[in-house]
């Protein structure tokens, strides 16, 4: 008998150690989401819009910054930047243009996600203003420029010379509608 | 419908003594189980064998000949699976059944009803996986590692039936590490305190620990892809906010525990055999003891190595390979306990020894690929090469599964009371080692030339070696019918073995007679010392 209320207590333990290494497995979706940003690893950007708070610009520095442009698959718009690069002193605002349009006979939303190349250059790289933010629509034969508000931290490091903006865009249309009909019918 | 009750009057005749088969579906007798257990390892072995042979097949020649670039995909995807889920691990299980509750002493496993459901449930898992394959648009196909996006936007919709039945097979290990965790911590007899236990059961221990921290990782991987593909989460899916490149830190969080999980258990085993065949007592135990647990704990702490080209911050991979490197203490304190074991010994050559041996050395090669693996810079080039296929099958193939042909003829007689064939158990060894060499070792050469892996076609340099590889396979997949044919013919008859039918073994399990009764040790034993 004592020795079955041992069992029970040892599987009890196991089966709690099963169930949180369980949770665990989940939990590590937010941890690697929160180490990325702190550490920049995976050259995702904060992708939220930060005000100017740069304490000078250093003209003694100059980096170049290259743009990329992605369809995912099965994206139809045509999509790239107008300048392929520009060169920046650390602390200046610089504002970029991307050519986005829609060849399709029929409205379509996007959402670009950027990444960064050094990973590292992700921390440093500010967006006061990114049309990727937010989904961006485009009408059936319409296109539009969208633009990238940035600057670089004078904070940089010295090595980092040349970093990459990519962008890979994403055909949006089939969630954005679904949320609108979800929208229209709960107001209804 | 006068049929149906025709055909029911029928079956009732029959079934009105209990069958052979009702003592297996409802058994609850450890040694049962382990059998078992492991007659479906071996017939895992044998379909993921077939698997390989048609991957061997096609690529005999450079071109595409035989099958479809997708249905090659999925042969090196579920060969990969059933392998892993369906081989080595079950295997390894059926000896823990079979061996645990005799070498501790104990009368059966702690919880025999739970045991019976932890083997019942593997059937049908793998029965879910392998008729995938047969359905429209076929099996999984995205590699036994199940890659977001392969597995979520780019698969076909037997993933909703590969995950599901990953979750069975999870939920049956976990069942049975619970089980053997129970049985060594409550029914160890009197006087077998957890430093006198053989290593054999110290591995499975550890072993057991490592299942339970990584199987529901796994599990929950799984479930991530199930979620991202089926009910609109966006784990993985960077236009959702998702990242793909976490998938595989969750995956190989699981997934180098997991390689650990299906090689300790061989250190068990050699551990018990090479002190048979030399005579001596096993050099270094308690070294051997904190050598297992240090591999166990530093498993937790090296996945990133599976990733060093997904471009990681500088720090994190000199992290990862210092780390990796490491793990190569306490498993060379391993090999050099065994070689001291044998050094000066009295040492005979049976099978059991034989496979013990070329365990030894080939298992030792497949280390040292992993340590070049393991050299962040160099890894660019090797990594998804052929070099990394010839890396992991050293460690699986001649080390896991030689461990449990080692194992199997060692303990045969025990379990069937008859020696096996030792001429025929000797011409088993001698192909499957030397075809396993042709097979696995010429793998580095078109690695290190850079041939990729898991692709039907190649470049029409790598042609002689491709061929000489196969050729080793196709001869490699023959030899284990000479297995099988030892096996049963020892079953069924041969000379009768005694109850230590090997003069330098130790261990409780020799003390009962051959075969082992179906109930041993129902009075638990003494042990002196
Ligand atoms: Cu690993």
């Amino acid at each position: 008998m004592a020795q079955q209320s041992n069992n029970r207590k040892i599987i009890f333990r196991l089966l709690l150690g099963v169930a949180g290494m369980f949770a665990f497995g989940f939990a590590l979706v937010p941890l690697y989401n929160a180490f990325c940003d702190a550490t920049g690893f995976n050259g995702r950007t904060k992708n939220e819009a930060v005000a100017y708070t740069a304490s000078h610009v250093d003209k003694s520095r100059t980096v170049t910054v290259q743009f990329l442009t992605h369809n995912a698959k099965g994206m139809p718009w045509q999509f790239k930047p107008d300048i392929k690069e520009v060169h920046v002193h650390p602390g200046e605002v610089k504002l970029v243009t991307f050519y986005a349009a829609n060849p399709t006979a029929r409205r379509m939303v996007a959402q670009a996600v950027p990444s960064i190349a050094p990973a590292e250059a992700s921390l440093y790289l500010n967006k006061i203003e990114c049309f990727c933010f937010n989904q961006q629509p485009l009408a059936a034969n319409t296109d539009a420029e969208m633009p990238v508000q940035f600057y670089l931290d004078p904070e940089i490091p010295e090595h980092i010379t040349t970093l990459t903006l990519s962008y890979t865009l994403y055909d949006m249309t089939a969630d954005a509608n679904a949320t609108t009909v979800a929208q229209t019918t709960t107001s209804e | 419908m006068s049929t149906t009750v025709d055909t029911l009057h029928h079956e009732e005749h029959h079934d009105h003594k209990p069958s052979g088969i009702t003592r297996w579906l409802f058994t609850t007798n450890h040694k049962d189980i382990g059998t078992l257990y492991l007659w479906f390892s071996f017939l895992m072995f044998l379909i993921g064998g077939s698997m390989a042979m048609v991957i061997r097949a096609e690529l005999f020649q450079p071109g595409l000949q035989l099958v479809e670039p997708h249905f090659f995909n999925q042969m090196t995807t579920v060969h990969g699976l059933v392998m892993i889920f369906g081989a080595v691990m079950p295997a390894f299980t059926g000896l823990a059944n079979w061996l645990v509750p005799m070498m501790i002493g104990a009368p059966d496993m702690a919880l025999p009803r739970m045991n019976n459901w932890s083997f019942w449930i593997l059937p049908f898992a793998f029965i879910i996986l392998l008729s995938s394959l047969f359905m429209e648009g076929g099996g999984p196909a995205m590699g036994w590692t199940f890659y977001a996006p392969l597995s979520t936007t780019y698969s076909n919709d037997s993933t909703a039936l590969f995950v599901f039945s990953v979750h069975i097979m999870g939920i049956s290990s976990i069942m049975g590490a619970i089980n053997v965790i129970v049985t060594i911590m409550n029914l160890r007899a009197p006087g077998m305190t957890y430093m006198k236990m053989p290593m054999f059961v110290w591995t499975w221990f550890i072993t057991a620990f490592l299942l339970i921290a990584v199987m529901p990782v796994l599990a929950g991987a799984v479930t991530m892809v199930l979620t991202d593909k089926y009910f609109g989460t966006s784990f993985f899916d960077a236009s959702g906010g998702g990242d793909p490149v976490m998938f595989q830190h969750i995956f190989w969080f699981f997934g180098h525990p997991e390689v650990y999980i299906m090689i300790l258990p061989s250190f068990g085993i050699i551990s018990a055999i090479i002190p048979t065949f030399t005579r001596k007592k096993l050099f270094g135990y308690s070294s051997m003891v904190y050598a297992t647990a240090s591999i166990a704990i530093l498993s937790f702490l090296v996945w990133a190595h599976h990733m060093f080209t997904t471009g990681m911050p500088v720090v994190a991979e000199l992290f990862f390979m210092y780390c990796t490197m490491l793990i190569a203490v306490p498993t060379g304190v391993k090999i050099f306990n065994w070689v001291a074991t044998m050094w000066r010994g009295a040492m005979s050559f049976e099978t059991p020894m034989l496979f013990a041996l070329a365990f030894v050395i080939l298992f030792t090669i497949g280390g040292f690929s992993g340590l070049m693996l393991a050299i962040t810079p160099v890894d660019f080039q090797y990594h998804d090469t052929y070099f990394v296929v010839a890396h992991f099958h050293y460690v699986l193939v001649t080390g896991a599964i030689f461990s449990v042909m080692a194992a199997v003829y060692y303990w045969l007689p025990k379990w069937t009371g008859h020696m096996y064939d030792e001429t025929l158990a000797k011409f088993h060894f001698w192909a499957s080692v030397i075809s396993v060499n042709v097979l696995f070792f010429p793998m580095h050469f078109v690695g290190l030339a850079g041939m990729p892996r898991r692709i039907p076609d190649y470049s029409v340099q790598f042609a002689d070696i491709n061929q000489i590889v196969s050729i080793g396979g196709f001869a490699f997949g023959l030899s284990q019918l000479i297995f099988l044919w030892v096996v049963i013919k020892c079953a069924r008859g041969g000379e009768k073995a005694a109850a230590k039918p090997w003069e330098g073994a130790e261990g409780l399990e020799w003390t009962i007679p051959s075969p082992a009764p179906y109930h041993t040790f129902e009075k638990p034993p003494k042990i002196e010392g």
